[in-house]
């Protein structure tokens, strides 16, 4: 159950997080506003390497059940950005909150995260389930062996669970790389490039999960080369040059024909 | 951080390696030299051979300054993180290097005379030795690694460990040495030192710390065209 | 709220799935006992037995197979994270960075102790050097050593995985930091064989495990400086 912003309505949140986020918020009525933290917030954010700036001043926030497409041509600093969201980096100057605490707190914020790459990031010698397993574990998942389970039939990769990885194509990596990020059904899901290898299955299976986390209130951020797709699953779109965002704006307020003439031009005229 | 371009400390002679430091370096080598031969007279047992010692201590003690400067540049910059500390860390070992070199090379010319054979596993020497194998590693991990940001943590890593490593290597030295029974040997460790020479050993010690400075300024300026010439390749550095 | 591993179970948890890949291919350790044993045999064969007795040679000898043997199980303890980027998702998950290295380092221990484990009845049949009543104290010296070798290894792995010159960088970073290790312990294993009171070896010992303690705690806090951050 999505809830739009502008208009505050109450969102319904899984677990007990939904007590955090009232505790924050000034009471007010029921029907009236209560206003619902973003699940990411980013202000400022910037990071250089030496004296390039991949990423230079990115503001974003993205709302529970929401998705947002980042187009960019190469270059742009798309993957900095994920890093950056994702812990994997620290920001040179800007602050970034993931789930109300700010990255720097220190490991529990990376709890929420899931991240899904065009690398694999699994262990070749590894079966798919003692992969998913294991990140299961990682994150702190009580019954690790059952949601590795349920992780792996989402991705309709369950019968293969026993194969080492290394023995799977391509595209049921990619399924069981997918499998391992939603492991932890994380509130925010960074996709870099998820659909890479995915053949129509595969891809399908994809966008379920990835629809079935909104509906759990899950926040996506998904970089990708394909309009298409980026736009199908889309509640916001933004693009990404010289690590600025350049537009950002409501799905609904484009027209897709539109948007792929204006992103064509602003990637060629690119150095 | 900052995205400065380092122009503002690079010295003067960054074109010329040749400058006023180097030259009177030279300067004090040379005349330190000819005290060395002409003016200081010969220790008693040892004869001529003995005056390599006041090439040979010097060094010594100004190679354990630089390693003493690339460890606590080491700290700083994993400190600061500032990319200029890197630099001197850099030269020093750089210049370091070539004074354990040589402390390594004087130090069986001096002994073969003296001792009766090339090389001998006394505390000092070996305690070099290590020093060459820790500054030979971190040049060689500075030269395998081309992102500067990761080359200068890693070379801070390994000087911080380096630094911790001497005293256990000291430690072992010392109780392998007390322990095992040395080839006895006239070892006049330190030769017993009438005014002249230690005048002497004092004013080496001054002119090879004058080349030490020397030559981390000309290697310092070296650093400094080199982060220049990267930076100005750096846009063929892809999105990460 | 989800209970998330703390220090001691994530580094658990990472030296038992680098154990499973391990024990999945087992060349690693397969190629490390191959090496001690060949090791083993050459030192023998360039062995005059006339001039040196079996029990002087052999704490020199199974020091440096320990020392090179180790060396082949640390080249790829971090080899397997960068294969698919897999780092990547460690680094992500939340447990401390702390965790990431003491759990490789776990598990290389234990890679080490199992080739030691082979090797030293190995070298008591090769060369008849009768272990008898010493065999538990050289266990014990063995593992302390492994542990040392291992602290340093295991960063210098990391470390050197990311260059150019990785076989070769990680000898020659980790092999001066290995003396002071393998010379107490050669030196105790000396002692131990011929029969020494164990009081002549506590010298020895007590480098040993000030190096121990001084450089598991050093390489843990620097791990987290061999990561981009």
């Amino acid at each position: 159950m999505t809830g739009r912003r502008d208009d505050g309505q109450v969102f319904a949140l899984s677990g007990g997080v939904t007590s955090q986020y009232f505790s924050r918020m000034p009471s007010a009525a029921p029907s009236s506003a209560i206003a619902v933290p973003p699940v990411v917030e980013a202000v400022g954010l910037a990071r250089a390497f030496g004296g390039r700036r991949a990423v230079d001043g990115v503001d974003l926030s993205i709302m529970p059940g929401e998705c947002l497409a980042l187009f960019g041509p190469n270059g742009a600093g798309k993957t900095t950005l994920l890093r950056l969201l994702a812990g994997l980096l620290a920001p040179t100057s800007g602050t970034c909150r993931v789930g109300g605490l700010a990255l720097k707190t220190g490991r529990a914020v990376r709890a929420e995260v899931g991240l899904i790459s065009h690398a694999s990031m699994l262990y070749g010698a590894l079966t798919a389930r003692e992969n998913v397993e294991f990140a299961a574990r990682m994150y702190g998942v009580r019954d690790a062996a059952g949601a590795a389970r349920r992780a792996l039939g989402q991705m309709r990769v369950a019968d293969r669970a026993e194969a080492p990885v290394r023995a799977l194509s391509r595209g049921l990596q990619q399924r069981v790389s997918i499998a391992r990020a939603i492991v932890h059904e994380p509130r925010l899901l960074l996709c870099d490039e998820p659909y890479t290898g995915l053949d129509e299955s595969g891809s399908a299976a994809l966008t379920a999960a990835l629809a079935e986390r909104r509906a759990h209130g899950a926040a996506l951020l998904l970089v990708t080369h394909n309009l298409g797709e980026g736009l199908a699953l889309a509640t916001h779109a933004a693009i990404m040059r010289r690590g600025r965002l350049v537009r950002h704006e409501e799905r609904s307020a484009l027209d897709p024909a539109a948007y792929a003439s204006a992103y064509r031009e602003l990637v060629t005229t690119d150095a | 951080m900052t995205e400065r371009l380092p122009t503002a400390d690079a010295p003067r002679a960054t074109s010329a390696f040749v400058d006023k430091w180097i030259i009177a370096a030279a300067v004090a080598v040379a005349a330190v030299y000819v005290r060395v031969i002409w003016f200081t007279p010969p220790e008693a047992t040892q004869g001529l051979a003995q005056k390599i010692y006041y090439l040979h201590l010097p060094a010594a003690l100004n190679a354990y300054i630089a390693f003493g400067v690339v460890a606590v540049m080491s700290i700083v910059y994993l400190w600061l993180r500032d990319p200029r500390v890197d630099r001197v860390a850099e030269s020093s070992a750089e210049v370091g290097l070539l004074f354990t070199t040589v402390v390594l090379t004087t130090g069986p010319i001096w002994g073969k005379p003296i001792w009766g054979t090339w090389w001998t596993w006394d505390a000092r020497l070996t305690l070099t030795l290590f020093l060459w194998f820790i500054y030979a590693g971190y040049i060689v991990l500075r030269g395998a690694i081309l992102e500067p940001e990761t080359r200068a943590r890693y070379s801070a890593v390994l000087g911080i460990l380096g630094a911790l490593l001497i005293p256990f290597i000291h430690m072992s030295v010392y109780l392998f040495r007390t322990l095992h029974p040395m080839p006895i040997v006239l070892k006049p460790d330190r030769p017993s030192l009438p005014t002249e020479m230690l005048r002497t050993l004092l004013f080496s010690f001054a002119a090879f710390f004058l080349v030490y400075v020397a030559l981390l300024r000309a290697r310092y300026g070296l650093a400094v065209e080199r982060t220049l010439l990267e930076e100005r390749e750096g846009h063929s550095h892809g999105e990460r | 709220m989800r209970e998330l591993p703390g220090l001691a179970t994530a580094a658990w948890l990472v030296a038992r799935k680098d154990l499973a890949i391990e024990f999945r291919t087992r060349t690693a350790f397969f190629s490390a006992i191959v090496f001690a044993l060949l090791g083993l045999t050459i030192f023998y064969f360039a062995w005059d037995a006339t001039a040196v007795a079996a029990i002087d040679l052999a704490p020199g000898v199974l020091w440096v197979i320990f020392t090179f043997s180790g060396l082949l199980g640390l080249q790829r303890s971090f080899g397997v994270e960068q294969a698919d980027r897999a780092m990547d998702a460690l680094l992500a998950a939340p447990v401390d960075r702390e965790a990431i290295y003491l759990g490789k380092a776990l598990a290389n221990v234990l890679f080490v102790a199992g080739v030691q484990a082979i090797s030293l009845p190995a070298l008591a049949l090769f060369y008849n050097v009768p272990l008898g009543g010493v065999w538990l104290p050289l266990a014990g010296v063995a593992f302390l050593a492994a542990i040392g070798i291992v602290a340093v290894g295991t960063l210098f792995s990391a470390m050197a995985v990311n260059t150019k010159l990785a076989e070769l960088l990680l000898p020659m970073l980790a092999l001066p930091f290995f003396v002071p290790i393998v010379t107490a312990a050669a030196q105790t294993t000396a002692r131990l064989l011929a029969g020494r009171p164990a009081a002549e070896a506590w010298p020895w010992l007590r480098i040993l495990l000030g190096f121990d303690l001084v450089f598991v705690v050093a390489c843990a806090i620097a791990f987290p400086y061999t990561l981009e951050e």
